[in-house]
């Protein structure tokens, strides 16, 4: 493989984990004066607020490594919807807080496995973001963890509509565990995390939690994808990217 | 601690819970607000969120309001005041000449 | 301002009824005058209570409904360091909304009550928050002006006399720094930006200057029992007092960014040492207090769906902890 190939890799791969954390952060902070109490309101902001910070480390460190003089607002500002590679998880609706809770528990139990590994990648530094990542992904997978135990175990109604948001939510979970070509081909190297490998972690995680909120794993495993390989969305995406760019898009050139 | 009327609202509201904070390693846990929660870990996360945001700490307390018992301010003369004469408590009280030393 | 009730009906004080209630007054006075802080169990006048739930609850409220406006610019924000410190800031008026409640559960009010207040539109919050945000230059605007001005106003409540909202108001002053000064900071950067920044700038500035003068309130003479709160050091400056401080401080900050100030009776008083300022529109004021601000219906309709929909959510919470107590104890 030539260098250029190689560097080419590392930007996509490096934005791509960005763009999980941007994208996700953004659904977060839409959120804003909308949570059941004060206390959660503080809670969805600290986690929108680690979410953009690690998209904004990523993004920086994927103009450095690329020869084009990147910057993080390029990447969020300046790209069209497929170039973007967030999960499709990452950029489903809100829904309502069971939605919200169950989105960030799965993509929790997901980055705190993925960002362990990533803190020993061969690149220092996705390592050092990554060792960074996780401290921060632990606290979500706690908060999000007790939330769900608490509406899964809480009331008939939170039962109902936890297990509801898990059954919807499932089907985007596969594409977590996938993996795309320019991921492989850094593999070989060290540098990107086999996240295939993941996946047994996952289901164990995700188990023993749904189990204390005595919730099921949905029986329909059929998996959606396309975004993270080929920059395929939901339907939604269109409208964050049309949110999101809206001033940049608008004011082309200015500083703000 | 706060008396709640809340016979007016339908929802029963989360309980209180008194919230400190030990800002850095050696410092005792000083009282620093409070937050409603459902429970002792919400509570704990619900401080996290609200009280730690700048830094400000490195372990924290929750406390069921309706758990700590306070003195009465109208015991204040009673019970504090009697302190106040009991002068040879402190250093300063004694007289050691400079020629014996740091004392 | 956030905290002033001078637009509400004044609290009657009641006479004392016996020679031990005067005694106790007597007492509670000459704390007060000696600048020793009330806490929450000692013996207060039911007015002074009353004051204090009132103007604290709409504080509180003021700083939550606050995050409306700014709220409605956090997905468009052009930046990423911008979306970060929008998001931080929104964050803490929410956290200040709830210092503020939590130390006004200290006198026996629960915040489900005074919530409740909020949404049947018996307690009030600031005017300015039911002005709309229409463009990003607002995001710098409030923080310069409409912060600026709480600031001026938090800054003397800090001294106030009740012990837990003025440990509240320290707290919250000195997290609130940053915020006024990011505000300037955005507002400085359209100041040297195009012809387009610098016109959505002014016109910003145009809709905002008369409402923030507006946020301490009527004026002096027509703030008649604002007297009875500067007594009591609940209240530690008129509402004039504050507002001239906060134009001295604002005009020389207008003309570092190249700016107007929508006055044309703006301008400096040499024997009196302060800025002369136009005349304001209280009739606008009233009406916006009384409802028909361009935001009013909304921003209680957003507070009260937020709330409704959380029902589930809290009650689930709830239903869980006592469970758990339940099987604790089997």
């Amino acid at each position: 493989m030539t260098e250029l190939n190689k560097v080419n890799d590392l930007v996509q791969y490096a934005a791509q984990i960005g763009d999980n954390g941007l994208i996700i952060g953004h659904r977060m902070s839409e959120w804003c004066f909308r949570a059941p109490s004060i206390e959660l309101e503080m809670a969805l902001m600290n986690c929108a607020l680690d979410l953009i910070g690690q998209a904004r480390e990523l993004y920086s460190y994927a103009g450095k490594a690329g020869d084009e003089g990147k910057k993080e607002d390029d990447f969020a500002y300046l790209r069209d919807e497929q170039d973007f590679r967030n999960a499709l998880l990452a950029e489903v609706p809100n829904g309502d807080w069971g939605d919200t809770i169950v989105r960030l528990f799965f993509m929790s139990a997901y980055n705190k496995l993925f960002y362990t590994k990533l803190a020993k990648s061969t690149d220092a530094e996705l390592a050092a973001i990554g060792a960074k990542s996780l401290k921060e992904v632990t606290y979500h997978l706690r908060f999000s963890s007790e939330w769900l135990i608490r509406l899964g175990d809480g009331t008939e109604e939170s039962h109902r509509r936890a297990q509801k948001s898990i059954d919807d939510l499932w089907a985007y979970t596969g594409e977590l565990f996938t993996m795309t070509d320019a991921e492989k081909r850094l593999l070989e190297d060290g540098i990107s995390v086999d996240v295939t490998a993941l996946k047994a972690d996952w289901d164990r995680l995700v188990g023993q939690i749904l189990d204390q909120a005595t919730l099921s794993v949905p029986e329909n495993d059929w998996m959606q994808s396309g975004s993270k390989s080929e920059g395929r969305h939901t339907e939604h995406f269109g409208y964050i990217i049309t949110d999101m760019q809206y001033m940049q898009r608008r004011y082309p050139g200015c500083e703000w | 601690m706060p008396k709640h009327t809340t016979e007016q609202i339908t929802e029963k509201e989360w309980p209180l819970w008194e919230v400190f904070i030990r800002s850095k390693a050696g410092l005792d846990h000083k009282h620093c607000g409070s937050v409603h929660a459902s429970d002792a870990e919400i509570a704990l996360e619900s401080a996290r969120d609200v009280y730690t945001r700048r830094s400000e700490g490195i372990s924290i307390w929750v406390v069921p309001s309706n758990a700590i018992t306070a003195s009465k301010p109208e015991d204040k003369e009673s019970l504090f005041e009697p302190a106040d004469d009991k002068i040879y408590r402190h250093p300063t009280f004694y007289d050691i000449p400079k020629g014996a030393g740091k004392m | 301002m956030y905290g002033d009730t001078s637009i509400q009906k004044p609290i009657k004080i009641a006479e004392p009824t016996s020679a031990e209630q005067a005694r106790l007054e007597e007492i509670f006075q000459q704390k007060i005058d000696d600048d020793i802080k009330i806490e929450p169990q000692e013996w207060m006048p039911a007015a002074y209570r009353k004051t204090l739930v009132r103007q604290m609850s709409q504080h509180a409220h003021s700083e939550v409904i606050g995050m409306q406006p700014e709220g409605n610019w956090l997905t468009r924000a052009p930046s990423l360091r911008r979306k970060v410190i929008l998001l931080a800031k929104i964050q803490d008026e929410g956290g200040h909304g709830l210092y503020i409640y939590s130390a006004a559960e200290t006198l026996g009010t629960s915040r489900a009550e005074m919530i409740e207040q909020l949404q049947s539109g018996k307690a009030k919050y600031s005017s300015i928050f039911n002005y709309p945000a229409l463009t990003w230059a607002d995001m710098g605007t409030i923080g310069w002006l409409v912060d600026g001005a709480a600031i001026t106003n938090q800054v003397a409540l800090s001294r106030g006399s009740y012990g837990p909202y003025s440990r509240a108001m320290i707290r919250i002053c000195k997290e609130e720094s940053f915020h006024q000064r990011q505000g300037y900071e955005l507002l400085l950067t359209l100041s040297k930006g195009t012809k387009e920044q610098k016109e959505m700038l002014q016109e910003s500035v145009n809709r905002f200057w008369w409402p923030s003068l507006m946020m301490f309130g009527p004026n002096d003479a027509n703030s008649p029992h604002s007297a009875q709160s500067m007594k009591w050091k609940i209240k530690k400056k008129s509402n004039d007092q504050l507002r001239q401080e906060f134009i001295d401080a604002t005009v020389p900050q207008a003309e570092f960014l190249g700016i107007t100030l929508p006055d044309p009776d703006l301008k400096w008083n040499e024997e009196r040492g302060h800025y002369d300022y136009g005349a304001i529109d209280w009739e606008e004021f009233g009406n916006v207090i009384n409802g028909n601000g361009p935001c009013n219906k909304q921003r209680l309709a957003n507070h009260i769906k937020a709330h409704e929909d959380g029902a589930w959510v809290r009650e689930a919470a709830a239903a869980y902890a006592e469970k758990q107590q339940k099987k604790r104890v089997a």
